[in-house]
């Protein structure tokens, strides 16, 4: 492990999750602090400032939503959020209030640390693909300054839209956006109640950059949620 | 021989009678009349002394009612008796004593004392009369006493009238009186009673005195003495002749008399009906009291009309089936009706006609004696003294004015007509002309304006074609001849075409009333619900009557539901406020029509001051709920007719409803029986697909932790990881499978509509399988330009996932799945197909229901559920579902999902 040794405060009130987590993260080099309830959880992020919060939503003391809200007062780093199967519905509102990423239990030790990964790395300023300006994502090269996007090195031609779609998404790589949240950066707060909007756009975009349209490699739908730039190279 | 050996039988519909009697009897509580000539000849006293025998015997004895009148004597026995107290009733300020039924019913004794059967009730007590209350008693099984005076009886009043010049209003139906178990006279010789009344034994109303002075003499309480013995051992005779019948002593089978009477709008018609009662009676008979209606009599006036309704009630208290005939002629309607019921005699009244008119038309007497065969008629005189009470005349109709009018006309056109041919045709051939507008008048206007044709027309052709011109003076006596005639043939043509038109009339008013039980019955077959039944029934009640209607159900416990139906159920009322919401007083009267499946309310005998009638719904097994209804015009109820034909509606709906009510029984049965079969299906089901992956995690883990001697090497160590991870993945997606199902269960998803886009949900899909796709060939097929459908974004992208996996699932690893996704005008079609070993062979459909998988112990768990979820996304979206065998080997999973092109949205 090169990184520097990240900490994160785990907020999770089932002691069998927050022993294996807390196992899992050690043995992969971060620092976990636990918490079993809202109140303490408070405590400790407001004590340790980590550079990653895990917060369960099915706190006994305190709704999740609420806790994220809170957290969003003042605290600025990611907050990576998870939920069971039952409380779907919240993962939106959650990323909506402020998280960064969720993630549905049951889930593999795997994806949660990309999605730390990810997240951290968006904490640090910048995706190693990004920089300057300059987006890369395999043979896909988006240039911010130069408002280009190339594709095997060949211009690929995007309207205006387009190409503000493709850069909330890929300027944020790793991190999923809500419908609602794409629609207001590119659309305007007027619109986030047209997903369809979306919908066609993405078609369309998914036509130009992905070789192969029905199983996109890099614009990535979540089901129910919104869309995720991919993260891996 | 025939005839013989049926003599010698019980006829079997008497026989059911004693058996359906007896069997009532049986739980029946037993009534005793003490039955006395007058007041003051000791019926309490001996009800009261009785009633302590039987209480020192041991018998629970309660005191209900007792009229004690100050009498010391008959107080005295009370002693020691349990006195239930009178309920109080307030009526304008005055608080009344009356006996409390309901405390009674609650208390139930095994004997009940009610002195006073015919006594009338206050207002606001249940029932009008107290001989009701009793009949309740009785068939609650409570015995009872009571006490009868024989002017009371209902038959006997007029008798006692007669004799006595004094009529009371309070009397107690025959039928009461002879459904007694037992009657026991309390007899006192006349010359006691009179020194009793001196010695001033006999209670006496201060101001009736006088009336009673008069009723006290020693020849009315002869008279009455003897009315009272015979009434006694006419019941002794019948209790003989029942006795004989039960033990089947032959001889005594005579055909059983039937009577008839028919009652007019005239005053003489109670007496009449008094009369019939007492001749059926002696003939141990039954009888009947019928109305018949002619189309002249449906103009009676209102007052005629009520006093045919009255005596009609009346006939019927006494015992009589009533029955409303409408028909144009009397004679033959009555002798029809008669011979369909088997009457033997038939009772009329002596026609007060003057004698003119006897002659001129032939009266119903003759015309009933005349056809009636084998029936004999009575013919009954008014009594003397009777009140005759003039029969009102008809109002005359002005309407009637024009067509006398244009009558004139056509013989003013006639004479026209006659002039201008005056020098061409014979005189006689003139009367022609004429008679043609007699006929024509006739046929056209009636009676009326065809005689005033005639005799105009006669007097015309007198006046202006026959010698001397000009002058009513006839020369020749031979044109006395055409005159009668041209009169003759225009009343004649005028009678004739009257009748057929009245004809019509009445064929008309029955084929309506067939028409609208026929629309009834037919629009109830058609309705599936207790809802629309109900207002089926609503509907056509109202349009029979008018007014407002609702209909009540009991609850699980027997007790009608205190609101209206239409307003429980949360349904708006219809319009024109034809329903009403049930008061508390009357839902007590509904209750008490349901709970003894008679007709309560208005127009009834029990708790007849509510202004709305509540008719029991009486279906074939049970009664399933009660009918109220308000009439517009309260006066209809009390038409036999019009109460028959809302029986028969009501029955109809009660019929209709109980069969929805046993189909919808039937299928929740069906329902239960599903669902317990699905039940345990889930339950073995849940066993051996939860255990088998716990059994491997438990095994696993506690090998990896086991001290084993020579340790685990990392191959196994990895081996055994897998597994675990494996088996812990399965119970992720049987517990997700059953998440999602108990979600569709509880009442359906509840989607979350969106405009989707297929392509984008088929990559996303593929994309969260694919590890479990590893290295499968896979084919995308999209037709380009697929258009957005409306849909729940995270239930789609479910169902394509379920789909999908299934196909993995059945297939061998390594063989290629297909997903394509195409779409006509209205539906977009996806299909995910592979090459596996097909679908089990019967009904595809089948592979989607629950716990159910395409072969049995297969080796692919998974309860089979992801179908069945599958299937419901797809319904809840309003889409279709199929499963079939690909040609070249696999299966096909479709499905459709509807486009709503129309409501696209547009972009940007």
């Amino acid at each position: 492990m090169t990184e520097p040794v990240a900490g994160i405060v785990l907020i999770e009130d089932d002691p069998q999750i927050r022993r294996f987590l807390v196992a899992a993260l050690e043995i992969h080099g971060y620092a976990p602090h636990e918490a079993a309830t809202a109140a303490e959880g408070q405590r400790q992020v407001t004590m340790r400032q980590p550079d990653l919060v895990i917060l369960d939503l099915g706190l006994p003391d305190l709704a999740g939503l609420d806790l994220i809200k809170r957290l969003r007062e003042w605290y600025t780093r990611p907050i990576l959020v998870l939920s069971a199967r039952t409380q779907e519905h919240d993962k939106v509102a959650a990323l909506d209030c402020g998280a960064d990423d969720y993630l549905t239990k049951p889930f593999g030790i795997e994806e949660l640390l990309a999605r730390l990964r990810a997240a951290l790395r968006h904490l640090a300023g910048q995706h190693p693909g990004n920089a300057g300006g300059r987006i890369e994502a395999g043979s896909l090269l988006i240039d911010a300054a130069a408002r280009r996007v190339l594709k095997q090195g060949t211009d690929v031609h995007l309207t205006p839209r387009e190409y503000q779609l493709l850069l909330a998404l890929a300027s944020q790589r790793g991190k999923v956006l809500t419908h609602r949240q794409l629609l207001r950066e590119v659309w305007g707060p007027a619109h986030v109640e047209s997903p369809h909007y979306l919908r066609i756009y993405m078609r369309a975009l998914r036509a130009k950059i992905e070789d192969d349209p029905a199983r996109p490699r890099w614009l990535l739908t979540e089901i129910g949620i919104g869309y995720r730039f991919a993260d891996d190279d | 021989m025939a005839a013989e050996h049926t003599d010698a039988r019980p006829d079997p519909d008497v026989l059911l009678q004693r058996v359906q009697r007896e069997a009532s009897a049986a739980a029946r509580g037993h009534l005793k009349i003490f039955f006395g000539a007058s007041a003051g000849v000791g019926k309490s006293y001996a009800m009261l002394e009785a009633a302590r025998k039987q209480a020192t015997a041991g018998i629970d004895v309660v005191v209900g009612y007792i009229e004690l009148h100050g009498r010391a004597e008959t107080e005295a026995l009370l002693e020691g008796l349990q006195i239930l107290p009178p309920q109080r009733l307030q009526h304008r300020g005055i608080t009344l004593a009356e006996f409390d039924l309901d405390a009674a019913l609650l208390r139930r004794p095994a004997l009940l004392l009610v002195d006073e059967l015919a006594h009338t009730n206050h207002a606001g007590a249940r029932h009008a009369k107290r001989w009701q209350d009793v009949v309740e008693l009785l068939d609650a099984g409570i015995d009872v006493h009571t006490t009868v005076n024989v002017q009371h009886v209902e038959s006997l009043n007029d008798v006692v009238a007669q004799i006595t010049g004094v009529r009371v209003r309070e009397t107690v139906p025959d039928s009461v009186f002879e459904s007694a178990d037992e009657v026991e006279l309390i007899d006192l010789p006349p010359d006691d009673l009179i020194g009793r009344l001196h010695e001033g034994k006999v209670y006496l109303p201060e101001k009736a005195r006088h009336a009673v002075d008069a009723f006290f003499r020693k020849g009315n309480l002869i008279a009455l003495r003897q009315l009272a013995l015979r009434a006694t051992a006419d019941r002794v005779d019948a209790a003989m002749r029942e006795y004989r019948e039960h033990h089947a002593i032959t001889g005594t089978w005579a055909a059983g008399e039937r009577v008839l009477v028919c009652v007019g709008p005239d005053a003489l018609s109670e007496q009449l009906v008094r009369r019939a009662r007492r001749l059926s009676n002696s003939l141990h008979g039954e009888w009947l009291a019928v109305y018949v209606e002619t189309p002249q009599l449906q103009h009676l006036p209102q007052a005629a009309r009520d006093r045919v309704l009255r005596t009609l009630k009346l006939a019927e208290s006494l015992g009589a089936q009533t029955d409303n005939l409408s028909g144009e002629h009397v004679a033959e309607e009555l002798l029809n009706f008669a011979r369909q019921r088997n009457v033997s005699k038939i009772i009329v009244g002596k026609p007060m006609r003057t004698r003119l008119r006897d002659r001129l038309r032939p009266n119903l007497v003759d015309a009933l004696i005349r056809s009636s065969g084998d029936i004999d008629v009575l013919v009954v005189t008014s009594e003397p003294g009777a009140a005759v009470a003039a029969m009102p005349r008809l109002p005359r109709r002005n309407s009637r004015r024009p067509a006398y009018l244009k009558g004139l006309v056509a013989v003013l056109l006639a004479t026209m007509l006659c002039a201008a041919l005056f020098r061409v045709l014979e005189p006689t051939n003139l009367v022609m002309i004429y008679l043609l507008a007699v006929v024509w008048v006739a046929a056209r206007y009636g009676r009326g304006p065809s005689v005033l044709a005639t005799v105009t027309s006669v007097a015309l052709f007198d006046f202006l074609f026959v010698e001397p011109y000009f002058s009513f003076a006839v020369s020749d006596t031979q044109y006395l001849l055409t005159f009668v005639v041209m009169l003759t043939v225009g009343l004649t043509i005028s009678n004739l075409t009257a009748q057929g038109r009245r004809r019509a009339a009445v064929a008309r008013h029955r084929e309506r009333r067939m028409r609208s039980l026929n629309a009834l019955s037919s629009e109830l077959a058609r309705e599936r619900s207790r809802e629309s039944l109900v207002e089926v029934l609503r509907r056509h009640i109202l349009r029979a009557v008018g007014g407002q209607a609702a209909v009540l159900f009991p609850d699980a416990t027997g007790h009608l539901q205190d609101a209206d139906f239409f307003c429980t159920r949360g349904h708006a009322p219809p319009p024109g406020q034809t329903w009403f919401p049930v008061p508390g007083n009357d839902l007590g009267i509904a209750q008490w029509a349901y709970d003894h499946q008679r007709n309560a309310g208005l127009g009834t005998d029990t708790l007849a001051s509510a202004d709305a009638v509540y008719l029991p719904l009486k279906a074939l097994q049970r009664c399933i709920g009660v009918l109220g209804l308000r009439p517009r015009e309260p006066r209809q109820l009390q038409v036999p007719e019009q109460m028959h034909a809302l029986d028969a509606m009501v029955n109809q709906a009660a019929i209709a409803i109980e069969r929805v009510e046993l189909a919808t029984t039937a299928r929740n049965a069906g329902i239960e029986v599903e669902s317990e079969r699905l039940r345990n299906a889930m339950l073995s089901s849940i066993s051996h697909d939860f255990r088998t992956p716990l059994a491997t995690i438990i095994g696993a883990a506690t090998t990896l932790l086991s001290d084993a001697p020579a340790g685990i090497d990392e191959a196994h160590r990895r081996t055994l990881l897998q597994s675990l991870l494996a088996e812990a993945e399965r119970l992720h997606r049987l517990s997700g499978n059953l998440l999602d199902l108990s979600r569709f269960d509880a009442g359906g998803p509840r989607l979350k509509r969106e405009w989707l886009a297929i392509d984008e949900l088929i990559g996303a899909a593929l994309a969260q399988l694919r590890d479990a796709l590893g290295q499968r060939p896979l084919r995308i097929d999209l037709a380009p330009d697929l258009p957005l459908f409306p849909g729940d974004e995270t239930l789609i992208g479910q169902l394509l996932i379920n789909l999908i996996e299934n196909a993995i699932k059945h297939t061998p690893a390594g063989s290629a799945i297909e997903v394509a996704a195409q779409a006509d005008a209205d539906w977009l079609h996806v299909a995910v197909r592979d090459r596996g070993p097909g679908l089990p062979a019967g009904d595809t459909q089948r592979l989607f229901e629950k716990f159910r998988r395409g072969r049995t112990e297969d080796a692919q768990s998974g309860f089979g559920l992801g179908l069945s979820i599958a299937r419901a996304i797809v319904l809840a979206h309003g889409g279709q579902i199929s499963a079939q065998a690909r040609a070249g080997g696999g299966a096909e999973f479709a499905f459709t999902l509807p486009l709503h092109r129309a409501e696209q949205p547009g972009d940007d």
